[in-house]
């Protein structure tokens, strides 16, 4: 194997990327070729590509038209042409002669000309009519090249109402004595199944000989049909599960011909195929689903080969075992077969792992459970793709419960996400999950966000353009659906789409969007809240015309409604759908984000006011001063009038005692707004709901219950972390949960995976003991650093290798990633124990394999960077590393060593050191490449810190295999509790363009935080001064005689703050924000509880130092 | 399954591009530019792998096994040092007509080298 990869890789870079030297006789035509490629890669520009490609195709046009060119120049012109066309030109005039040259040339030159017309033409392209003549003839030669030939084009393209004229022909050709012949005939009936299928009916039984043929070729070309038969019927092939699993036991048993094989597994593909069809058969079917158990079995334990193609096998077994009637022993081995793949480090394998995991949980959700963990760990996983696919397998569990949570996490995707298609595609596609799952439990300022975030859109007109019109069709067909079903908040986003978006689409008459609209008002289940932004939506839509009727229809029914909001609405709608000069005024179209200006003052009713008053009017009363003296009015005559009040009497009797101000309200409306009154008798639990009714937004009203109701579902203690920033109160009061970041990640996991198992919660909160983490943690750094040690070691000290080998290593196993290890070490006895032993304890017990099935297939890892002899494949390891800190820090303290990014070239791990007056961020960056970079360019940008660089952002070089490393000074311009740097890498290999890599790094505040010394004196001026400050109770380390000084003393040595001096119940602290931004701190004993102020000058600096206080406090 | 197959440089020129869907040619040009770092591009999911200065690229369907897919490609590049030894070609058609034998409709149709390469070995001989 080694030395055909070893010559594949000298052949291919200069396959591809030219190389002067000449080619061998035979391929001497080619040199135009040649050197057209050379041109094209010596250029600098598009405009220099397009005027060589002009020149180019202007020559081949006029020697191809040219009576002398013979037809194996014509086949040199050909491939130009086609080279010409893959670079984006039209060469249509090449067509013809493409059709010519298949016609008239022979051997290779025929072979040419029919793979330029594949190349050129579309099925539908009426020159393809002008092949069959000539696919006719040479299906009928007695040369077996051209008759190959023939049905390698047809397998590929032919025109469908030409069929008739070759079917016989090729029918035929099914029982020709060579298999290529027979294979490649029952590729062409394939495509014509495809493309006709009534056409090939009457020949079923053939294909059924063909999957009888004593030629594993001809067989598996039959699967192919097969496939496609069972997708579209599968009822109808069940009679062939007994057949297609004696093959897959045969394939899987090793009975094909060894070159079958691929990397000594046999026939890969074939098994993959047969799995696809035992999937489709065995959905839905009890018994049939029983005649493949065994060989699923077989399948998953012959696959113990560790490579890639055998994960890609396991991969299928796994979705088919799933797909099913199940089997509990086939779902546990699959199930831990999952979960080797997501725990993988090996990127490749773990995308597979959720992406098999986000098939499985479609049929059983628990199973997310059992890897959430890993999940977790996922969806901070710097690699893009990873995040997505978790996201998307985390919206295929999206329940009521944990929305908000999963909402959350695709925003902050969003966020660093560039790729428009992507961010559409989520938006839009997810959006309308979300909210038709997540529906009315979620928080009002989630469909808020996701209407900003369409109006205001993205950089570019042409991606908002897509999104609108993405969320305009997709809403349109919802409500042509069934919109009954659709949660309130839903539609009322939807009618806000349609309402300002539905322009948009040219195609859709408004006439048609008013209908949809009008139908949710007829509906019983629609809230009078959605009502109304359906009417202000209608309202925006009806522009003259058709609209009109429908809107007087509307307007006239709910011009008389009880509900005054949409009363109000509907007054609108009909005189502005009246009236469009008005309504261009006030709804003028595509006014876009302009912002408005509110004059607040409402001076321009001032001349109406004074008139009003003139006439006699009372002066307006703030509602506060209205309040008080209805309030006083009422404490005089409640009694007997309370009764009396036209409201609904349950809601008053329940409140008045309580709450004066709800009856001073409906009092008070009795007299003037009985607008109001309804307002206050609906939603009678507010208490200061004047002011809420009012709101500018219409469903302001809805906005406590909303929230009251997420409280319920989401318990303080399953809130995400972002959340729980600003949640230090309910912590406070919960302090059996230590934050630790892994107790952090197990509330997310909690707040994730609520609602899907039936004890899910309760079970995850009875782990909060985070072992599983450490364990890993632990189990894995002494191993892998061991390793790598060894590795460089090797490297490093002994040259032996010779460059070959390196090379070899180099492309095989580290510049493709995550490519299996083919070197005879992998394949030792210590591996395959480690791996059984890892298997045999996993068998045990499956609920818990958070605990358990991460333990052992970590063995199995170990093994694998311990048995792994590429010597580059790791990049250096924490400790070593560490060993690279310049010498003016190695004394310090400094955190753990965390990668940043990796490519092919370059592994980024940065560290930061905290010296006194200074925080120094250590940038490592290792080259694992053979080549030495001359330059690489770092730039370190963030919102909330300033960075200044002692290299000027220019690192310099790196050699081949080694460590350079870039020093930078961090201080805090705005503070946040944990701040965030991203950056840049860009680099350049002397030959090659340049490359270019993001990261980012994280550090807590705390890491900035110095004592700061001050006297009592110096303190009691300074917190004066202080403007921003906050105030909370945090737990106090009760189990020490002396409370308080326990308490600052824990403080003091985690933070790093200085204790001014404690007096009795009370100690002033201080410390400083580096450079020099002081936060005072003063705490008192306050029932059983460290009654904390903290003061500063600078904003949000208090609250975040709170935050760590009391994490400090807690975790100790 | 497979909607087309990339063989481009580090400099991001295409070498080769088999579409076993329609792409219109404006629109391949354009796919085909920045197509390496990308996994997910567009509506394309993208498998590549990557040999010295070459990248290979493969388009798929959501449905399709990518890892598979991974290893299709290396199995193609043994097919195409079993042919090319170490003599340098620009070849362009050869290369066609081995990754005809291969996929067909976006469908890995043969796998096993020595037949893979039986139809252009024959034609070669025709030729001499």
């Amino acid at each position: 194997m080694s030395d055909v990869v070893e010559k594949t890789l000298t052949a291919l870079p200069g396959l591809l990327s030219l190389d002067s030297q000449p080619g061998s006789n035979k391929l001497s035509s080619n040199s135009k070729l040649r050197n057209l490629i050379r041109g094209i890669t010596e250029l600098t520009s598009k405009h220099e590509e397009e005027k060589l490609i002009q020149r180019e195709l202007t020559s081949i046009k006029e020697q191809v038209s040219s009576p002398n060119t013979s037809m194996r120049q014509m086949k040199e012109l050909m491939v130009r042409a086609i080279y010409c066309e893959m670079l984006g030109y039209e060469a249509s005039f090449s067509y013809i002669h493409a059709i010519k040259l298949a016609q008239q040339g022979t051997a290779l030159e025929k072979r040419v000309g029919y793979l330029a017309v594949s190349l050129f033409l579309n099925e539908s392209h009426e020159l393809l009519l002008l092949l069959v003549n000539t696919v006719l003839k040479d299906l009928q030669s007695t040369n077996l090249i051209e008759v190959c030939m023939a049905l390698t084009v047809v397998g590929q393209m032919f025109p469908k109402d030409m069929i008739p004229a070759i079917l016989p022909l090729v029918e035929e050709k099914l029982n020709h004595p060579k298999e290529i012949i027979r294979r490649k005939a029952v590729l062409a009936l394939y495509k014509f199944y495809l493309i006709a299928p009534n056409q090939v009916q009457h020949i079923h039984n053939k294909f059924r000989k063909a999957l009888c043929d004593k030629d594993p070729g001809v067989m598996t070309a039959s699967l192919h049909i097969y496939l496609q038969l069972i997708e579209e019927n599968p009822e109808g092939y069940k009679d062939l599960t007994t057949s297609f699993v004696t093959i897959l036991k045969q394939v899987v048993g090793g009975k094909l011909p060894m070159d079958f094989n691929y990397h000594s597994v046999p026939a890969p593909w074939l098994q993959i195929q047969l799995l696809r069809i035992l999937c489709l058969l065995g959905k839905n079917d009890q018994s049939t689903s029983e005649i493949m158990y065994e060989v699923l079995d077989e399948s998953l334990r012959r696959a113990e080969i560790n490579h890639n193609i055998t994960y890609a096998i396991l991969f299928e077994c796994v979705k088919c075992i799933y797909t099913i009637h199940p089997k509990s022993e086939l779902l546990e081995k699959a199930a831990k077969c999952i979960g080797n793949f997501v725990l993988s480090p090996k990127i490749n394998l773990k995308y597979l792992g959720l992406k098999a995991l986000t098939y499985v949980v479609q049929q059983d959700p628990k199973l997310a459970l059992q890897h959430q963990m890993t999940i977790i760990e996922c969806l901070d996983h710097p690699d893009l793709i990873i995040k997505r696919e978790t996201l998307e397998l985390l919206f295929r569990i999206t329940n009521a419960q944990n929305v908000t949570v999963i909402v959350d996490k695709m925003l902050e995707f969003l966020r660093i996400n560039k790729d428009d298609y992507t961010t559409i595609d989520l938006v839009g596609k997810t959006m309308s999950t979300v909210f038709s799952v997540g529906g009315d439990t979620m928080q009002p300022d989630i469909p808020n966000s996701f209407l900003k975030l369409l109006s205001e859109g993205f950089d570019s007109v042409e991606e908002d353009r897509k999104l609108r019109l993405f969320a305009v069709d997709s809403y349109v067909s919802l409500l042509q659906g069934e919109p009954g079903k659709l949660p309130q908040r839903f539609l009322q986003v939807i009618s806000w789409v349609l309402g300002e978006y539905s322009c948009l689409r040219a195609d859709l008459e408004v006439d048609t969007v008013l209908r949809l609209l009008a139908k949710l008002l007829d509906m019983k289940t629609t809230s009078s809240e959605t009502k109304s932004w359906v009417l202000m939506a209608m309202t925006k839509l009806c522009e003259g015309g058709a609209g009109v009727s429908v809107a007087r229809g509307v307007s006239e029914t709910y011009s008389s409604s009880l509900d005054t909001v949409l009363r109000q609405r509907a007054q609108e709608l009909q005189h502005l759908s009246q009236d469009p000069e008005l309504r261009a005024r006030v709804l003028p179209r595509h006014t876009g984000l302009e912002p408005l200006e509110v004059d607040s003052s409402l001076s321009f009713l001032d001349g109406f006011v004074s008139e009003a008053l003139a006439a006699g009017a009372a002066p307006y009363k703030p509602p506060h001063q209205r309040q008080e003296e209805l309030a006083q009015a009422k404490s005089l005559s409640l009694e007997p009038y309370g009764l009396s009040l036209p409201l609904s009497m349950s809601s008053c009797s329940i409140t008045d005692r309580q709450s004066p101000t709800l009856l001073s309200i409906s009092s008070g409306l009795s007299g003037n707004s009985n607008d109001l009154s309804h307002k206050g008798g609906s939603s009678s639990l507010r208490l200061d709901g004047v002011k809420r009714v009012w709101g500018r937004e219409g469903y302001l009203a809805q906005r406590e219950p909303a929230e009251e109701s997420a409280h319920v579902e989401v318990p303080s203690t399953l809130r995400s972390p972002s959340q729980q920033g600003r949640a230090d109160g309910s912590h406070s009061q919960t302090p059996t949960h230590t934050p630790t970041p892994e107790l952090e990640k197990q509330q997310l996991a909690s707040s994730l995976f609520v609602g899907l198992g039936s004890h899910s919660s309760v079970c995850l909160m009875g782990k909060s003991e985070p072992t599983p983490q450490r364990f890993r943690r632990k189990a894995r750094s002494p191993a892998s650093s061991s390793g790598a040690s060894e590795n460089i070691s090797h490297s490093l000290v002994s040259p032996p290798i010779t460059v070959d080998t390196l090379v070899c290593n180099n492309l095989l196993d580290s510049h493709i990633t995550s490519e299996p290890d083919v070197s005879p070490l992998e394949q030792t006895p210590p591996l395959s124990q480690g791996l059984a032993a890892a298997n045999g304890s996993c068998d045990e017990e499956l609920p818990d394999s958070d605990v358990k099935g991460s333990s052992p297939s970590l063995i199995g890892d170990d093994a694998l960077v311990a048995a792994d002899p590429a010597p580059h494949e790791e990049p250096p390891k924490d400790l070593l590393l560490s060993s690279y800190l310049p010498a003016e820090l190695s004394g310090l303290s400094h955190s753990e060593i965390t990668p940043l990014s990796s490519d092919q070239s370059l592994d980024l791990s940065a560290c930061h050191v905290q010296k006194e007056g200074d925080l120094v961020l250590v940038v490592f960056i290792y080259n694992s490449s053979d080549s030495d970079i001359q330059q690489i360019l770092l730039e370190l940008d963030s919102e909330e810190l300033e960075v200044s660089c002692e290299c000027d952002g220019a690192v310099g070089g790196a050699r081949g295999h080694s460590v350079a490393v870039c020093q930078y000074s961090l201080s805090v311009k705005r503070p946040s509790v944990h701040v965030e740097l991203v950056g840049t890498v860009s680099y350049q290999f002397p030959v090659g363009t340049p490359q270019s890599g993001q990261f980012s790094y994280k550090l807590p505040l705390s890491s900035f935080i110095r004592p700061l010394t001050l006297s009592t004196e110096e303190y009691g001026t300074m917190w004066l001064d202080f403007s921003h400050d906050t105030k909370q109770n945090l737990t106090l380390i009760s189990d020490d005689p002396e409370p308080l000084a326990a308490s600052l003393s824990v403080l003091k040595n985690k933070l790093q703050l200085h204790v001014v001096e404690i007096i009795g119940m009370e100690g002033i602290v201080a410390c400083r924000l580096l450079q020099d931004q002081p936060c005072l701190m003063h705490c008192r004993l306050h029932a059983g509880t460290l009654a904390v102020w903290l003061r500063s000058p600078v904003p949000d600096l208090p609250d975040c130092l709170m935050y760590f206080c009391q994490r400090a406090l807690q975790e100790h | 399954m497979i909607t087309f197959v990339l063989m481009v440089n580090r400099q991001g020129q295409t070498r080769l591009s088999r579409y076993f869907q329609p792409v219109e040619l404006s629109r391949r040009a354009a796919l085909e530019a920045d197509v390496c770092s990308f996994v997910e591009y567009k509506d394309f999911k993208l498998v590549y792998r990557q040999y010295a200065a070459l990248y290979i690229v493969v388009g798929v369907t959501d449905s399709e096994n990518e890892l598979s897919v991974y290893e299709l490609v290396h199995n193609f590049v043994e097919v195409l040092d079993k042919y090319f030894s170490r003599v340098i070609m620009f070849n362009l058609d050869r290369v066609h007509i081995i990754l005809d034998e291969m996929i067909q409709n976006g469908h890995v149709v043969e796998t096993n080298k020595s037949r893979v390469l039986a139809p252009l070995t024959a034609l070669d001989k025709m030729g001499e």
